[in-house]
């Protein structure tokens, strides 16, 4: 029988009250995270992705409530929680050092770490070695960075845009390598904007606006819930199941809230317009499609 | 692959499948790839190859032997076959009848093409 602590509800915000000096951003936000999951984040600019990422990393701390991790509070800063826990920021800081030096310094800090499988990843990736990280393209130190992380093997990988900068076959390759890195007892978590970039890689889909999730649904879900129609005339705006609409070439692209649909239509960037663009709608929608 | 298609990733994996079971490539008895090698192949979530894995095994096309992968099953092929005809009978033909509807082509006209096209490919231009 599985006891491990890693298998089930990784991570848990129970409850999380937090702002900033002028803006509170979380007012009693719940929800859970479960292993063998990638979860795809997603909001505009503003709406607190960041600020969750860093909460549950324990690089802030919440007002009020509680966060898990691992059976960790994050806050505490457990070593052996953080040594499970690899964040890859957007922009990648990394310090004048070789690739070889910041390996052997940092990797000591990850128990997990497998020196063979970042090996693979930086051949597979094709980054220049030898050389001082800063010295590095912008593409070729998230690579490395990305690279690194992985072979941290940390049950709670965090991305926060890791194909912006990302050449076009480099990001087939990344798509190859998260695919590969998926594991049951593992969560992924990708922030991002660049939706066609995660399409295909995530389970969940979370759409995080003004504080609350207003999609917390896995993405075939919420595509079989949805059909997505070519029109000749503009639908009706007022009619209740039409959740979005936008001009495409030769008429209209519409996104209606339908069960009836045959089959799963994907498509995340129309489904997260529609979320954004009515937001109040789109949660009634949502409410009626099976949370995670 | 490409995956323009607004049909679901889900399907176009088990798509891809049973093509290559028709086409011959896999036969009864193979293995084919486990979902971690097919996802990292694809470059997609290996859950939804596993779903989609799930239900070819649902439809008899594959078995899942425990612990070992997934095998072509001896009832694969007519299993496809029987459900594609299917899809072609109540899909696929209904347009082709409006279609043929719409431009006045009547049922003989298509069965000397089916027929022609079999035999002699080169009638069509004999006539003149």
């Amino acid at each position: 029988m599985i006891t491990s602590n890693k298998i089930g509800k990784m991570i848990e915000f129970e409850n999380i009250q937090f702002g900033y000096k002028k803006k509170t951003l979380f007012n009693g936000m719940n929800f859970a995270l479960e292993s063998g999951q990638i979860y795809g984040l997603l909001g505009l600019n503003g709406a607190g992705k960041s600020t969750l990422l860093r909460l549950l990393s324990g690089l802030l701390f919440p007002q009020e409530g509680s966060i898990r991790v691992l059976d960790y509070d994050p806050v505490q800063r457990n070593p052996s929680m953080l040594s499970e826990i690899y964040m890859l920021p957007e922009t990648p800081h990394l310090p004048t050092l070789t690739d070889k030096n910041f390996v052997s310094r940092m990797a000591r800090f990850y128990p997990n770490f497998d020196s063979s499988y970042l090996e693979s990843l930086l051949k597979e990736m094709s980054v220049p070695r030898g050389q001082i990280l800063t010295s590095l393209s912008l593409g070729e130190r998230k690579k490395f960075h990305l690279a690194f992380g992985l072979a941290c093997r940390p049950s709670v990988m965090i991305l926060d845009e890791p194909t912006n900068g990302l050449d076009i076959p480099a990001k087939g390759q990344f798509r190859k390598i998260v695919a590969e890195a998926l594991a049951e007892d593992r969560i992924l978590i990708i922030a991002t904007h660049q939706v066609k970039d995660i399409e295909l890689l995530i389970d969940n889909v979370l759409i995080l606006h003004e504080g609350n999730f207003i999609c917390y649904q896995s993405l075939s879900q919420i595509s079989s819930a949805i059909r997505i129609s070519q029109e000749t005339n503009r639908p009706d705006s007022n009619s209740e199941k039409l959740l979005y609409t936008e001009p495409s070439l030769g008429g209209y692209t519409a996104v209606w809230a339908d069960t009836e649909t045959n089959g799963e239509h994907q498509d995340l960037e129309l489904l997260f317009k529609a979320a954004i663009t009515n937001p109040e709608k789109f949660t009634q929608f949502t409410s009626g499609v099976h949370k995670l | 692959m490409e995956f323009s298609d607004p049909k679901g990733i889900y399907q176009q994996i088990a798509d891809r499948v049973q093509e290559q079971i028709l086409r011959g490539i896999w036969v009864v008895g193979d293995q084919i790839p486990s979902v971690r090698e097919m996802a990292v192949e694809l470059g997609v979530n290996p859950n939804t190859v596993a779903r989609s894995y799930q239900a070819l095994v649902e439809r008899r096309i594959l078995a899942n032997q425990r612990g070992r992968g997934f095998f072509v099953t001896e009832e694969a092929v007519s299993s496809i076959v029987q459900t594609l005809r299917n899809e072609f009978l109540e899909k696929d033909l209904p347009k082709i009848i409006k279609t043929m509807r719409l431009l006045g082509i009547g049922p003989e006209e298509i069965a000397n093409h089916f027929h022609g096209n079999e035999t002699n490919p080169g009638e069509d231009t004999d006539e003149t």
